[in-house]
């Protein structure tokens, strides 16, 4: 089986966003009053082929420890979809 | 003492020809290996260079640590041996997990290029053993993603061990204007338990003659020529 993985990769809470924050004077220049608590990530898609949707999530959460996100700084969450 | 330097290429190194220059003007015998190799040649000294591996995608350094290179690093460092990263060299190490923590954008966004005070504050390393302890260096810094950031307690850690090895000089704000990139504990440099993995964000090989407008970083280059440095015990088992 084939499924399409989303990868949501996104700065720890906490830590310092500067571009989060650049963007957000941004849309604060540009009259969108309202905007707040910016956080700018990182989105990553990928075809993976396994047996199954858990098999599938397994792997790609290893993907995710190993090398799409970095422990220390950024929290991922993961999206499968069967094709 | 004869010293045998290797200093590794990755696709996107821009540091690679002054490090290797720093370390043959101090007399060591200094040679390139390209990042696909699997040997470093028997060198007493890797020093992983400045630059954009792999042109910074994803995160800076988190490619360039799967090079194949890398494998003979971590046995190089675990056996004892010396391995300093420059700048991009700081960010391969942390990515590689041979140096704890992480460097993120820089706080204000800005890429800063510019010379920076700071203070030598371990000098049990084969990186700066020449210098005096608390000595005050103007380095210069070249970098968009050089803020230091670690858990508090990989933090308190790294200063009750004293593995700050370099750290952003706070003085008369005029002289001495401080961290230029939001890093935590103003950190410009640290090293592992042992002290022979140094990471360091500053750009000492930029500074090694007066030709080049200041000599301070001489130090970090004839640290490693003095009698003494450790010589791995098996690093230069030919693979």
């Amino acid at each position: 089986m084939s499924y399409r993985v989303h990868v949501r990769v996104m700065p720890r809470t906490g830590l310092l966003d500067p571009q989060g924050q650049a963007v957000e004077h941004a849309l604060a220049a540009l009259g969108f009053a309202g905007a707040g608590d910016v956080r700018v990530g990182r989105a990553i898609e990928l075809e993976l082929a396994a047996d199954s949707p858990a098999e599938a999530e397994s792997e790609a959460r290893r993907m995710c420890e190993r090398l799409l996100a970095n422990p220390v700084t950024e929290d991922f969450e993961l999206e499968v979809e069967a094709r | 003492m004869s010293r045998r330097v290797a200093v590794v290429r990755f696709p996107g190194s821009n540091c690679d020809a002054d490090a290797l220059r720093a370390a043959q003007l101090v007399g060591a015998e200094a040679d390139y290996v390209w990042h696909r190799d699997t040997s470093l040649g028997g060198a007493d000294v890797v020093i992983l260079p400045g630059g954009f591996s792999y042109g910074d995608y994803l995160r800076s350094g988190a490619i360039a640590r799967f090079s194949p290179i890398m494998a003979a690093v971590r046995s190089h460092a675990d056996a004892g041996g010396a391995v300093l990263g420059i700048c991009n060299g700081f960010q391969i190490l942390c990515e590689a997990h041979l140096l704890p923590g992480a460097l993120m954008r820089n706080a204000g966004l800005s890429f800063v290029s510019r010379p920076v005070p700071v203070t030598v504050e371990r000098t049990t390393t084969p990186f700066t053993s020449a210098y005096a302890p608390g000595a005050r260096l103007t380095l210069p810094v070249a970098h968009g993603e050089g803020r230091f950031a670690a858990t508090v307690d990989v933090a308190r850690m790294l200063e009750a061990e004293g593995r700050v090895v370099l750290r952003y000089a706070k003085g008369d704000p005029a002289a001495e204007p401080g961290n230029p990139n939001g890093s935590a504990h103003d950190i410009a440099g640290i090293s592992n338990a042992e002290g022979n993995v140094v990471g360091i964000m500053p750009h000492p090989e930029r500074v090694v003659s007066p030709l080049l407008g200041s000599d301070e970083g001489l130090g970090f280059f004839t640290s490693f020529m003095a009698a003494g440095t450790a010589t791995p015990p098996m690093e230069s088992m030919s693979r």
